[in-house]
C-alpha cells in the first residue's frame, strides 16, 4: 500500500500548504465585520470549473495508485509472470503525446481568440485520442493472439484491467471533447469556449501521465526504480 | 475587540450570482430537480426507505438470534444473507447517503449562503445514480439464489465460493455493481459539495467562520473522494473474479472435491483495499455527526462552542488521521507483529483529536443555559453514546485485546454502539433541528420525547448486555449456538432479552416516521427560526426557502457562526449577517 500512501502524502501536502493559507489561526470569536475586505475576496480566482476538475482528477490519480499499489503486492506473490509487452504502445504513446500536444495548442490559440486554429487542434487531438485507444484495442489483440489470456497471469489480468480502466477515462474524455468541438463549430462564447479547452487540456494532460506512469508500471521499470529506491534506503 | 468593518460602509455584495436552473414544469421541479434541497429530500426519503428494509434485516436476525429453532422461514443461509445487507445497507446506503447526500445536500449551500451547488446537472445526476444502486441492490433479493451472504466485508474466497448465499449466483454481483454505481454517484455529488464551500461561499464568510456542520461534511466528504476509490477497486477486481474467472484475490482452492481454475491470488489483498476505504469510512460517518452535534449543542445551551479552533483542528486531523489505522481491523490476518504495533500506536493516537472534541463538547453545556429540547436530547445522548463507544474502541485498538475478543458479540456491541446508535442518534437529532426549515412546521413534541427515550434507553439495553455475552466468549457470525460451553442458559436469556429490546426500538421508529408525516400538514406553525440560531439557514427570507436560497442578495457575513448569549447584545443570539460590534466586555484580542 506504499504507493497510495505516497500519493496521499502528496494530497495531504497540498492540502496542508493551501489551509496554511487560510488563516487557521484566526480567532472568529474576536473578530466581526467584513474580513473579506482585508484578506480579499472569497473562493479561488480560479475558475470553479477548474477547480471542479482539480478535486475530480485528484480521485482519478487515486483510483490509479490503488491500482499500482495492488499491482505490486500482487507481483510479489510467486505465479506472477510478466508478459513481453506489445511494440505498438510505443505508437500509442506517441500519438497520445501528439494529442496532448494538440489540445494545448488549441488552448494557445482560445487565448489569442483564433477560431480556425482553435478547431483545428481539437479535431487532431479527438481523432489522435481515437487512434490511442484503436491502438490500445490492438496492442489487446496481439496479446490475445500471442496466448496471453486475460485469466492465465495475473501480470495479463491486471495489464487488461488498468490499460482498460485507462481507456474509459480517455472514453469519457472524449465526450467532453466531443462537446467542446461542436461548440468550437456553433458559435459558442469565446470566453466560454476558452474554458471548455483550458479543462479538456488539463484533463487530457493528466491522462497523458497516467499512461506513462502505467506504461512504465506495465513495463517493469517502475518496479526496478523501487528495487533501487529500496536498496538506496537501506 | 477587533472590528473589521471598513469605514465607509458596506459595499454591495460583490460575489458572482450564479446562474439558476429555473425548472419549467412539475417534473423539473420536484422529480429531475436540480436545486440542492430536492436532492437532499430525495437522498433523505431513499436512505430512510432502504434503511427501514434493514431494520427489518436486523429484527429478522434478532428473532433467529434471540429465539433460535422457532422460525423456519430463517435459514442458516437466509441469515447470512440478513447480515450482509443489514450491514451494507446501514454503513454505505443509509449513513453515508443520508449524511453526505442529505444534509450535506441541504445544508451546505444554506450554510455558506450560497445559491445551490456548483454544478447543479451533476448534482441531480448524483442522486439518480444513487437511486439505481438502491436498485440494483434490492433486485438482489428477487434474484435467482437471493442477496449475497458473504458478510458485509464481503471477503473473498468464501464471497464468490458456492457455499455462501449468493456467491455463484446472481448476489454477490449485484451488490459489487451496486457498490461501484453508488461510488460513481457518490463522487458526483462529493466533487459539489467540497467545490461548493471553497468557492461559493458568500462575502464575510471565511473559512473560520463557517458553521461546524460544514466544516465535518466538508472534510468528510474529502476523504470518503480518497478512500471510495480503495473499494472500487477492490469490487472491480472481485467482479473480474467471479464474472471471468481471473486470480487477484483467489487462492488455489478446492471447492466440492473439485480444483477450481483460480490460483495463487490474495485474500489479504483484498482485505488492505477494503479497510483502507473501511476505516476511513468510519469517520466519514461520524465527522458530519461531530459537526452536526457541535451546532445543536451550542444553539440550544445558548453558549458559543468551546474552542472553534481546536474543534476545526481536530476535524481535519482526524481526517488525516484515519488514513493510517486501517489494518487494525486485520489483526487477526496474520500480519507481522511489528505492523500491528505500528496499527495499535496509530489508532490510540487518534483518541487524542476524538477526546479533545468531547471536552469541548462538554464545557460548552458548562454553565450553559440548556434547553432539553429533542434535538439537544438526543446531542447529549449522543456525547454518551459516542464516549461508551469510543472507550471499548480503545480495548479493541490493542492487539492482544483484540485478538481474543475479534470473533465475539464484543466486537459487534462496540461497532454499533459508536458507529450505529451513535451517529443516528445525531440524524435523528437533526432532523428534529432542521425539519422545521424544510417544511415550516416543528415536529410533534411529546411523540419526539417518546422516541427519544426509548430509543437512547432501548439502544442501552440491547448493546450493553451484548458487550457482556460477547466477553463470556459468545461469538459473533453464527446463526444458532445451542449446547456449547459459552451458551449458557443466562446467555440464552439475555439474548432473548435483547431481542425484545430490539423490537422495541424499531417500533420506536416507527413513531417517528408516522411523526415525520403527521407533522407536515398538523405540526405547530414554526416561523424562520423557531431556536433562535444564528447561522445563515435560519435567516432566509422565506420559509421553507424558495429556489435559490436568499431572496433578491446574498447575505453578508459579519461574525462567526456561535454569537449565543452575547453580553451587551439586545437577544441572546446575533445571526451571522447581522452587522454591527457588540460585547465589549469579552477578552481583549
Amino acid at each position: 500500500m506504499s504507493v497510495i500512501l505516497v500519493f496521499l502524502l502528496v494530497i495531504v501536502g497540498f492540502v496542508g500548504w493551501w489551509l496554511s493559507h487560510q488563516r487557521l489561526m484566526a480567532k472568529p470569536w474576536l473578530e466581526q465585520g467584513l474580513i473579506g475586505d482585508i484578506i480579499g475576496p472569497e473562493g479561488s480566482a480560479l475558475p470553479t470549473a477548474k477547480i471542479g476538475l482539480g478535486v475530480f482528477l485528484a480521485v482519478v490519480g487515486c483510483l490509479f495508485a490503488l491500482f499500482t499499489s495492488a499491482y505490486f503486492m500482487r507481483m510479489a506473490l510467486s505465479d506472477w509472470q510478466a508478459l513481453p509487452l506489445p511494440r505498438v504502445l510505443w505508437f500509442n504513446t506517441g500519438v497520445l503525446v501528439l494529442s496532448s500536444i494538440a489540445l494545448q495548442c488549441a488552448s494557445v490559440a482560445a487565448r489569442r481568440g483564433e477560431i480556425d486554429a482553435v478547431r483545428l487542434g481539437l479535431v487532431t487531438a479527438g481523432l489522435t485520442a481515437l487512434a490511442f485507444l484503436v491502438g490500445q484495442l490492438v496492442a489487446w489483440r496481439e496479446l490475445t493472439a500471442d496466448g496471453y489470456l486475460l485469466t492465465a497471469n495475473p501480470a495479463n489480468s491486471f495489464f487488461y484491467l488498468i490499460t482498460g480502466m485507462h481507456g474509459l477515462h480517455i472514453l469519457g474524455g472524449l465526450v467532453g471533447l466531443g462537446r467542446t468541438t461542436a461548440g468550437a463549430w456553433n458559435g459558442a462564447r469565446p470566453e466560454r469556449l476558452r474554458l471548455s479547452v483550458e479543462l479538456c487540456a488539463m484533463y487530457w494532460h493528466f491522462l497523458l501521465f497516467v499512461w506513462l506512469a502505467i506504461f512504465a508500471l506495465l513495463a517493469g521499470w517502475a518496479a526496478t526504480f523501487i528495487e533501487i529506491c529500496r536498496q538506496l534506503l537501506t | 475587540m477587533v472590528d473589521v468593518t471598513p469605514a465607509d460602509g458596506v459595499p454591495p455584495a460583490e460575489v458572482a450570482e450564479m446562474e439558476l436552473y429555473h425548472p419549467h414544469s412539475w417534473w423539473t421541479k420536484y422529480v429531475f430537480s436540480q436545486d440542492a434541497k430536492v436532492i437532499a429530500i430525495q437522498y433523505s426519503a431513499t436512505a430512510t426507505a432502504i434503511g427501514m428494509v434493514a431494520l427489518v434485516l436486523s429484527w429478522m436476525m434478532r428473532l433467529q438470534l434471540g429465539f433460535p429453532g422457532t422460525f423456519d422461514f430463517i435459514t442458516p443461509e437466509a441469515y447470512y444473507q440478513f447480515i450482509t445487507m443489514h450491514g451494507m445497507i446501514m454503513v454505505i446506503y443509509l449513513l453515508t447517503a443520508l449524511f453526505l447526500g442529505g444534509f450535506g445536500n441541504y445544508l451546505i449551500p444554506l450554510m455558506v449562503g450560497a445559491r445551490d451547488m456548483v454544478f447543479p446537472y451533476v448534482n441531480m445526476l448524483s442522486y439518480w445514480i444513487y437511486l439505481l444502486a438502491v436498485l440494483v441492490l434490492v433486485s438482489s433479493f428477487f434474484a435467482p439464489g437471493g442477496p449475497t451472504g458473504a458478510g458485509w466485508t464481503l471477503y473473498p474466497p468464501q464471497a464468490i465460493m458456492t457455499g455462501t448465499p449468493g456467491g455463484q449466483d446472481w448476489g454477490i454481483i449485484l451488490m459489487l455493481v451496486s457498490l461501484i454505481l453508488f461510488i460513481i454517484g457518490f463522487t458526483m455529488g462529493g466533487l459539489n459539495y467540497v467545490v461548493t464551500v471553497l468557492q461559493a461561499r458568500t462575502r464575510g464568510m471565511t473559512l473560520m467562520r463557517l458553521p461546524l456542520t460544514v466544516w465535518g461534511i466538508f472534510t468528510a466528504t474529502v476523504m470518503a473522494l480518497l478512500a471510495f476509490p480503495a473499494l472500487f477497486v477492490a469490487c472491480v477486481m472481485m467482479l473480474f473474479d467471479r464474472a471471468l474467472g481471473t486470480s487477484f484475490f483467489m487462492p488455489a482452492i478446492v471447492e466440492m472435491g473439485e480444483q477450481l481454475q483460480h490460483g495463487g491470488g490474495s485474500p489479504i489483498l483484498f482485505q488492505h483495499l477494503f479497510w483502507f476505504f473501511g476505516h476511513p469510512e468510519v469517520y466519514i460517518v461520524a465527522l458530519p455527526a461531530f459537526g452536526i452535534v457541535s451546532d445543536l449543542i451550542s444553539t440550544h445551551a445558548r453558549k458559543n462552542i468551546f474552542g472553534y479552533r481546536m474543534m476545526v483542528w481536530a476535524i481535519v486531523g482526524i481526517g488525516a488521521l484515519s488514513f493510517v489505522v486501517w489494518a487494525h481491523h486485520m489483526y487477526v490476518s496474520g500480519m507481522h507483529p511489528y505492523f500491528g504495533f505500528f496499527f495499535a500506536t496509530t489508532t490510540l493516537i487518534i483518541a487524542v483529536p476524538t477526546a479533545i472534541k468531547v471536552y469541548n463538547w462538554v464545557l460548552t453545556l458548562w454553565r450553559g443555559d440548556i434547553h432539553l429540547t429533542v434535538p439537544m436530547l438526543f446531542a447529549l445522548a449522543f456525547i454518551v453514546t459516542f464516549v461508551n463507544g469510543g472507550l471499548t474502541g480503545l480495548f479493541l485498538g490493542n492487539v492482544v485485546v483484540d485478538v481474543p475478543l475479534s470473533d465475539t458479540m464484543f466486537v459487534v456491541a462496540h461497532f454499533h454502539m459508536v458507529m450505529g446508535v451513535a451517529p443516528i442518534l445525531v440524524i435523528l437529532g437533526a432532523i428534529y433541528h432542521w425539519y422545521p426549515k424544510v417544511t415550516g412546521r416543528m415536529l410533534n413534541e411529546a411523540m419526539g420525547q417518546f422516541h427519544f427515550w426509548v430509543t437512547f434507553l432501548g439502544a442501552y439495553l440491547i448493546f450493553f448486555p451484548m458487550h457482556y455475552i460477547g466477553l463470556m466468549g459468545v461469538p459473533r457470525r453464527y446463526n444458532e449456538l445451542t449446547a456449547t460451553t459459552v451458551m449458557t442458559e443466562s446467555a440464552h436469556d439475555l439474548n432473548a432479552f435483547i431481542s425484545i429490546m430490539a423490537f422495541l426500538v424499531g417500533f420506536a421508529q416507527i413513531v417517528f416516521l408516522f411523526n415525520l408525516i403527521w407533522s407536515i400538514r398538523h405540526g405547530r406553525e414554526a416561523g424562520g427560526n423557531p431556536w433562535r440560531a444564528t447561522t445563515l439557514e435560519w435567516q432566509t427570507s422565506e420559509t421553507p426557502p424558495a429556489h435559490g436560497n436568499f431572496g433578491k442578495e446574498l447575505p453578508i457575513v459579519y461574525r462567526w457562526a456561535y454569537d449565543y448569549s452575547v453580553p451587551g447584545a439586545k437577544e441572546d443570539f446575533i445571526p451571522q449577517n447581522m452587522p454591527g460590534s457588540f460585547g465589549s466586555s469579552r477578552e481583549p484580542a
